[in-house]
């Protein structure tokens, strides 16, 4: 079961904060959508709204081509994997899969039959006796997953779902997030504000800032390709080099005037878009790569985080020949 | 130091039990009073009270009006919690207030309230009556005990239901209640001893079929006697009963 989500043109006011302002996307079905973005972005209120815990102040929202308007929670085709698990802990694991069903006025050999069988797919199976406190924070979350699962909603969302686990687990919980969305293939769409977590699962990132849709795309398109400065930045780390008159701190470089981002492990000596010569002023091993802070001769007061390779030796007070392998030139 | 402050600790308790222990210990009085000399064990007493049709009818009658207004105290309490704890409206503070505030009142001054109004509508006084005016003094306790317990865990699980699926009903008797068992148990059993215990309410709204309380008070007009005493261990043991109960039942289980 899968449906496409269409939001049109809709807004959230608290009072007078505006929470969301005139947001438009369209959610293919089957698509693993991320909403991304700082807290106070919006996207848990987007997701708010689709899951029907609250009514747009404006604007439109359809899944499936059906409008959702009055619709309460419990009579929409979406579920909802909360942050904080939210599992009914009087019942039994196989009892918290099954509420969905029992809702449903499934009767009670095939919502259990039902329940081993969402609790094997998120591997736990033959657990179905054991209580929500027996287990850890990740098996939690599984069960969480698997409940919300078991009614085979259309749309399932994810509320920062993996937010709680340390950063192991939830890397292993990503990939296990994707597998199963693949299998299932419901429409998932999934809030965090961790970039690394959003380019790890999804399909089409969509990054928001203060209530509107900043940039949207597949991960690599959004992290190589920003649209806007807050993109790059709010993607990973970039440095941002003023361009005036086609001339940069360190030189002239064949680029239109504005911001020059260049992502520090895109400078290497192989780079074409050349810097010239930077000298380095510290450097630190960071398992993947060596990270280091130069200042090219020619701009003193320029400072680029490069990241290199491991193997490179690379000496404080030494001098780099650098370049960029790719960059994109943005307007403020 | 340490010897200074079991003695403190004793004489506490000392102070807390001596009138129940001597209650107790004078219902086996093999005499005719119940003040000292002590002079011999006897259940005689307590085989004249069980066998007293009065008392036993007036100990089932408190009995019955201590679980049924419990139960309805209980059930007030905590759906006026609930929607409090859940929807915030315009003076839900001023409501709160209002539910918790029978409580400051006298048990005197709610009885004669009741009784004023009992019989300006015309209502006889009765078991009834009397249990009305147990769910008025029970119903505060039960609302407090449950909005205290009622936390951000209940309210995410309960979104949780909806969201799967589950109308208010059953939100509330699948997951608001049994997530309570607890807090529920313990002001259910704690408005059961109230109420087992309640005199004056008792007293001015009942006429005739009486509480417990009611008739201990006029076995007492007629003098002391070691069966009044041997009443008085009995409701003294179905009290403790019911607090070891919570105790067992209750709290055992969260530790």
């Amino acid at each position: 079961m899968t449906a496409t989500v269409s939001i049109l043109d809709v807004s959230q006011r608290y009072g007078l904060a505006t929470a969301l302002d005139r947001v438009s996307l369209d959610i293919e079905a089957g698509e693993f959508v991320v909403l991304l973005g700082p807290s106070g972005c919006g996207k848990t209120t987007l997701l708010n709204l689709i899951g029907g815990f609250t009514e747009p102040t404006k604007g439109q929202i359809l899944i499936g081509d059906r409008d959702m308007a009055g619709v309460a929670p419990k009579d929409r085709p979406t579920t909802t994997v909360f942050q904080d698990y939210a599992l009914f802990p009087h019942m039994s694991l196989r009892d918290n899969v099954a509420f969905g069903l029992r809702m449903r006025g499934i009767d009670r050999a095939t919502r259990a039959a039902k329940a081993e069988a969402m609790l094997a797919l998120v591997g736990l199976e033959g657990r179905g006796d054991r209580r929500p406190h027996e287990l850890s924070g990740g098996q939690r979350q599984r069960v969480a997953l698997a409940r919300a699962l078991a009614v085979e909603p259309q749309v399932l969302l994810l509320d920062e779902p993996l937010g709680a686990l340390d950063l192991k687990l939830r890397r292993q919980m990503q990939d296990e997030l994707k597998a199963i969305q693949r299998r299932v293939g419901t429409t998932f769409v999934h809030v965090t504000h961790d970039q690394e977590e959003a380019m790890a699962i999804a399909d089409r990132i969509v990054l928001m800032n203060a209530g509107r849709i900043e940039d949207q795309g597949p991960p690599r398109e959004v992290y190589l390709h920003p649209k806007t400065l807050f993109t790059a930045g709010f993607m990973g780390e970039v440095n941002r080099i003023p361009v005036t008159g086609g001339r940069a701190p360190f030189g002239p470089v064949p680029v239109p005037d504005g911001t020059l981002c260049i992502r520090p492990e895109a400078l290497s000596a192989r780079g074409t878009l050349h810097i010239g010569l930077c000298k380095v002023e510290d450097a630190a091993f960071f398992g993947t790569h060596i990270r280091a802070h130069v200042t090219p001769l020619t701009a003193p007061d320029l400072r680029l985080v490069v990241h290199l390779p491991q193997s490179q030796t690379v000496e404080v007070g030494g001098v780099l020949d650098l370049g960029a392998e790719s960059h994109v030139v943005l307007q403020e | 130091m340490r010897l200074l402050s079991r003695t403190y600790l004793t004489l506490a308790y000392v102070f807390i039990f001596l009138p129940v222990a001597v209650l107790v210990a004078f219902s086996f009085q093999d005499g005719r009073l119940p003040v000292p000399p002590f002079k011999g064990v006897t259940l005689d007493w307590y085989a004249k009270v069980l066998g007293n049709d009065d008392l036993v009818a007036a100990l089932l009658n408190s009995l019955l009006v201590a679980i049924v207004s419990s139960l309805i105290a209980l059930i007030l309490g905590f759906l006026a919690a609930h929607a409090l704890a859940r929807v915030r409206l315009p003076g839900s503070a001023l409501m709160r207030g209002v539910f918790i505030a029978p409580m400051t009142v006298s048990y005197l001054i709610i009885a004669l309230g009741l009784l004023n109004l009992f019989t300006q509508a015309g209502i006889r006084p009765s078991l009834w009556t009397a249990g009305i005016g147990h769910v008025v003094i029970n119903l505060p306790l039960c609302f407090a005990i449950t909005y205290a317990a009622m936390g951000d865990h209940q309210r995410s699980a309960e979104r949780a239901a909806r969201d799967l699926g589950a109308s208010e009903w059953r939100v509330l008797t699948l997951i608001s209640a049994p997530m309570l068992a607890a807090p529920l148990a313990a002001a259910f059993f704690l408005s059961v001893t109230f109420s087992w215990d309640e005199f004056i309410i008792a007293f001015l709204l009942t006429r005739f079929d009486v509480t417990l309380p009611v008739e201990i008070w006029s076995m007492l007009k007629s003098g002391l006697s070691p069966a009044t005493n041997a009443v008085g261990s009995l409701v003294f043991l179905v009290s403790v009963s019911l607090v070891i109960l919570l105790e067992l039942t209750v709290f055992r289980k969260r530790s």
